[in-house]
């Protein structure tokens, strides 16, 4: 019963996110004269520095922070399970192999990767989709090498886990007797040994979810996130902290994109573990 | 078990010069120079630089003059902070760094645990979701919120803590919790997850049938396994903390190590970048091998020298 | 759970070992700044900011420096003399001058450290400052040795120094932090070592007590300096933050008195601050400009640099986002340069830019190419950008992108001309034009735009070698001119506004000034 609503909740965010900016009277960069208005009549939820109608530019940052979001956990999951399941049930000297490059990729620093990345490849890559009939998704080069490069950083935790849940579970009884049967590695490790270890990856995924947004925020507040005039949840917060300041603060600026941010990954969150709780 | 931290330390080293490595090749591929700044330098000083720092020549031939001097234990120089070593900067920040994380760490899971094991205790009622929510609620609103929002209503509303500084204990205040607040969240979470796993399981089935009461089953028995998924994390969630506190060390003006992370890649500063990473990798792979070593401890059913 | 109760006594032993470490145990410093950043370095040769020069300024003495409110004083110089010409210029110095470590200070200290800033092997920024003196620039890039260089000590206190042409300004330049002396035996000991606490000897106000990096520098009275009578505070902490909210909560609780860097407040409390007290804005030797790229389409063509000038609102701007009441800029050089008057430069005029776009072949925008706005990331940047890509639109219907990119990679595509349109700013190194409009001669490396003009060179070739300074000035007007009347390889936007923040009900000897110097010697404590 819960789930459903809580489903049903979140459709509603990503409808609003996605139906939201076309019903909107105003533009997500439409710059106008009433600038860091308190919410009123005209600009529900108020203006930014610049004069742009906050709801509009939450709408919008919705669908680039969900997208972030859905991609990097995405990525992560695949890679991640896949990897941690193979090391955690090969074990000996390839566990250690693969577990050793998870602790060289982990060990180097996400920011590093990060900006060189985006500075090595952000041109290029527009130049390159110029060319081809992708050419719409040029201007959003920065946020494809983004989906990237966050991808790439989220699955090294999962793949971790996984394989620590693993390296107990493939010696329990029902696993050996798997063995003893004839059943192939991958049929054991998919059929057996999967639904074990999904639960903990449910819970990590929906903890990865929020944490691919977050870090799409913070790269965001370093300048390195999505390009303005675009928003992004994460744009939409740092904007709202640079207004930070002991004396006037819009608190509009900064409350409403937080609630934004945090009711949605409350939501996440109580989704996963609704779904994992009939697993017992 | 000796065995086992020999190989670990052994297979360690190399994860340790892959790594400084990769961050050396990539911060002199990424574009820009380290020297350059708003006014342009001329050519001939910019030249004389590089070849001062060991920077020329193709980046194979830079790496083995910068691996060669880390042999002999010099990590080199700073290129933005001029004239002072890698390992006196690290020197003077690290300890800070390390001050503030271990308090940091002790409240992530001081506060963790028990908000995790709680929620799970109490699953079955209204009090386990709100305390859930809360857990996951400090991992929903970034750092960069939570630490300016924290100074501007501890600080100057309730005028309880300084706002920010290095030098008295009330500094560290904030700078921990808002440093640990994430933290908090996802220790609670992971423990409640492997607790409401352990907790349908059949021995605290049968000690539930024996009549031992809720809280002893959850906190003497059930919390040991339940608490592997956390362990694993700690590694990661210690290294971390220690040096990712980028934030946190500018909204506080705290002079940690944390910092020199992103500062240094944006100033192509490679040598304090390198050194700080070593730091961080070093960490990393102390953290993980304490990890593995409680969890093989924990759980007897893994075996570490398989 | 063994650890769960061991972590009470894990927590005990841990606070007490590491707060015995990890903290410092010094009373407070008797005045308390928040300087800006890390400094660099404290070596005056390689230092290029303002933070460090100011730092460096407490520590060493020039032949003059700066008082209070920013004008030149006699520093270990106690005067000096012109020949007829203008090309010379005699300094004596004060008699039993000393080093912090009682070694004797004498010319050829100076001698000696300007040497040293221009060898090629030290690498300095700054070496172009220099270039005034005859054999400097020669001297520099290894064409000649030493002994031409135009710098002579005759005795222990006198220095006299050859220039190329007449420079009305240069005993006024001798207070810049590259013309600072350091001293030999400690520089050739230690080498890079010897900006060490521990190894620093210096001839200025202050000493070097101790510097914790990104923590503070601190400083302590020089006994030894020639003037100790001067100095009125003790002990100061200058602390490095990087983060202007950070920098204003400091002050606001107490734990800093003195904000010196604008930068150190948040622009959107601008306005509410100003009618306090403790607020203390003053107009600064600097601009806030756009650089346009002139050796590619469509900025090559001068009437659409032109049309992007004009159709800017540049008050919004200070109105809005940077809100420092900072002068609109329609020109280079700020106003109030000693005698000088920058040229009035044109007022925005949205349909004279709109017709000029349309003579262009670029009808209310119709068929520009794709063009971008390059900026560092920053708040102030970015905030700007935004607001004038909405006004171009507006105005003259065209889409700019917006572009930023992290400082490493922002220079560099500055530097290879990498950019359509490029956001930059300049701060002028000593009160003179000169400072200004020479960054724009022909491939000057601080040019960045491609432009070239052999009139505008020429014009500044001939102020360098004019004796007569109102002639000269005229000469660097008609230069300046040309450049933001016609020529347009920039837009300036506006002049920025330092803001000191202090009360001066304790502390005194604080004035904003054109050059923005703060010299730490001159800070009074007030008793109220």
């Amino acid at each position: 019963m819960k789930l459903r609503i809580l489903l049903i909740a979140f459709i509603l965010i990503g409808a609003a996110a996605i139906v939201g900016p076309w019903i909107s009277p105003y533009g997500v960069s439409e710059v106008s004269s009433a600038r860091l208005a308190s919410p009123g009549f005209a600009h529900w939820l108020g203006t930014d520095l610049h004069g742009r109608d906050l709801l509009a530019r939450l709408l919008y940052g919705g669908r680039i922070s969900l997208l972030v979001g859905l991609v990097g956990a995405s990525v992560s999951l695949l890679v991640g399970v896949a990897y941690g399941l193979t090391a955690g049930y090969l074990g000996g000297r390839i566990d250690n192999a693969m577990m050793r490059l998870v602790d060289t990729l982990y060990a180097l620093p996400r920011i590093v990767l990060v900006i060189v990345l985006i500075s090595l490849f952000d041109l290029k890559l527009k130049g390159f989709l110029d060319a081809t009939p992708l050419a719409f998704l040029a201007p959003h080069a920065r946020l494809l090498l983004l989906f990237v490069a966050l991808g790439l950083v989220e699955w090294l935790t999962l793949a971790r886990i996984v394989r620590s849940q693993v390296l107990s579970i493939k010696e329990r009884p029902f696993v050996l007797s798997s063995r003893l049967i004839g059943q192939t590695t991958p049929t054991i490790l998919i059929r057996q040994i999967l639904p074990q270890v999904l639960p903990i990856v449910l819970t990590y995924l929906t903890l990865a979810l929020p944490a691919v947004i977050l870090e799409e925020s913070f790269l965001s507040f370093l300048g390195l996130g999505v390009q303005a005039p675009l928003a992004s949840w994460g744009t939409l917060l740092a904007d709202g902290a640079s207004l930070l300041n002991p004396i006037h603060t819009p608190w509009w600026c900064i409350v409403f994109p937080s609630f934004a941010l945090a009711s949605s990954l409350l939501l996440l969150n109580f989704i996963g573990d609704q779904l994992r709780k009939p697993q017992k | 078990m000796t065995t086992f931290i020999f190989r670990r330390l052994l297979s360690s080293i190399p994860v340790g010069v892959a790594v400084v490595v990769i961050c050396f090749t990539l911060i002199r591929l990424a574009p820009g120079s380290p020297f350059s700044s708003e006014r342009a330098l001329d050519p001939a000083t910019k030249q004389m630089l590089e070849s001062k720092y060991r920077l020329t020549g193709s980046i194979p031939t830079q790496l083995f003059c910068y691996l060669s001097q880390i042999t002999k234990g010099d990590l080199g120089e700073s290129l933005k902070y001029r004239g002072r070593s890698v390992v006196e900067i690290i020197g003077q920040s690290l300890p800070r760094s390390i001050l503030l994380g271990s308090i940091s760490f002790l409240i992530s899971i001081g506060l963790g645990i028990p908000l995790g094991a709680w929620s799970a205790a109490r699953n079955q009622d209204r009090a386990g979701s709100i305390l859930n929510g809360l857990a996951i609620l400090s991992l929903s609103i970034p750092t960069f919120i939570l630490a300016p929002t924290s100074v501007l209503l501890f600080s100057f509303y309730f005028h309880l803590f300084p706002p920010a500084g290095w030098g008295e204990p009330s500094q560290l205040v904030l700078p921990a919790f808002a440093l640990a607040l994430p933290f908090v969240g996802v220790c609670a979470r992971l423990v409640r997850s492997g607790l409401l796993e352990t907790l349908g399981s059949d021995f605290i089935r049968t000690g539930r049938s024996k009549g031992l009461s809720e809280t002893r089953l959850v906190l003497l028995h059930a919390l040991r396994p339940a608490i592997l998924p956390l362990i694993s994390y700690a590694g990661p969630l210690a290294a971390g903390i220690l040096t990712g506190s980028l934030l946190i060390e500018e909204t506080f003006a705290i002079p940690g190590v944390g910092q020199f992370f992103v500062s240094g890649v944006i100033n192509r500063d490679v040598f304090l970048v390198s050194g700080v990473v070593v730091v961080y990798c070093a960490f990393l792979l102390f953290f993980n091998l304490v990890a593995d070593w409680l969890t093989a401890l924990l759980d007897p059913r893994i075996r570490l020298d398989s | 759970m063994n650890f769960c109760r061991g972590i009470p006594g894990l927590t005990g032993l841990l606070l007490s070992a590491l707060f015995l470490g990890g903290c410092t145990a010094r009373p407070r410093a008797d005045l308390i700044i928040c300087n800006g950043a890390e400094p660099q370095t404290l070596d005056p040769a390689l230092v290029s900011g303002q933070l460090e020069g100011r730092l460096c300024s407490a520590l060493l003495e020039g032949l003059l420096r700066r008082d209070a409110r920013g004008k030149p004083v006699p520093g270990t110089a106690e005067k000096w003399t012109t020949s007829p010409d203008g090309k010379v210029y005699t300094f004596t110095l004060h008699p039993n001058l000393r080093w912090s470590n009682g070694d004797p200070f004498t010319s050829s200290d100076y001698r000696w450290s300007w040497l040293r800033a221009l060898h090629p092997s030290t690498a300095s920024p700054y070496s172009e400052i220099f270039y005034f003196i005859r054999g400097a620039e020669s001297y520099h890039s290894g064409k000649s040795p030493a002994d031409l260089v135009g710098i002579e000590t005759p005795d222990e206190r006198t220095l006299v120094v050859h220039l190329d042409h007449p420079t009305p300004f240069f005993p006024a330049l001798t207070a810049f932090t590259t013309y600072l002396p350091v001293h030999q035996g400690t520089v050739e000991k230690f080498k890079n070592g010897w900006v060490r606490p521990e190894n620093w000897v210096g001839n200025g106000p202050y000493l070097l007590l101790d510097w914790k990096i990104n923590d503070r520098v601190s400083l302590k009275k020089n006994s030894l300096y020639h003037t100790p009578g001067r100095v009125q505070i003790d002990r100061i902490d200058a602390l490095a933050v990087n983060r202007a909210s950070t920098a204003f909560n400091l002050y606001s609780s107490g734990l800093a008195d003195v904000l010196l860097d604008k930068g150190m407040i948040p622009s959107l409390i601008l306005p509410e601050l100003r009618g306090r007290l403790d607020f203390h804005p003053g107009p600064l030797l600097a601009t806030y400009f756009y650089r346009f790229n002139v050796t590619r389409p469509p900025f090559n063509d001068v009437r659409v640099r032109r049309a992007f000038a004009l159709a800017i609102d540049k008050e919004v701007i200070t109105e809005r986002i940077t809100r420092g009441n900072e002068p609109v800029a329609q020109s280079l050089t700020p106003r109030g340069v000693a005698d000088y008057l920058p040229p009035e430069g044109l007022p925005p005029d949205p349909e004279t830019a709109r017709g000029l776009l349309k003579s262009a072949g670029f009808p209310d925008g119709h068929g520009f190419p794709r063009i971008s706005l390059l900026y560092n990331k920053s708040e102030l940047n970015e905030q700007i950008a935004v607001e004038i890509q909405a006004q171009w639109k507006r105005v003259l219907g065209v889409e700019v992108e917006l572009r930023n990119q992290e400082w490493a990679t922002y220079l560099r595509s500055l530097d290879t001309l990498d950019f359509d349109i490029a956001r930059s700013s300049w701060v002028g190194d000593y009160d003179d034009p000169n400072t200004f409009l020479d960054c724009f001669v022909t491939d000057r490396g601080n040019n960045r735009t491609g432009w070239s003009n052999p009139e505008y060179d020429l014009l500044l070739t001939n102020a360098k070698a004019e004796p007569n300074p109102a002639r000269r000035l005229q000469l660097l007007q008609k230069a300046e001119t040309l450049l933001v009347t016609e020529a347009f390889p920039i837009i300036p936007i506006y002049h920025f506004v330092g803001c000191l923040m202090f009360d001066p009900n304790k502390w005194g000897g604080l004035y904003p000034n054109l050059i923005d110097e703060h010299p730490f010697s001159e800070i009074t404590k007030r008793t109220p």
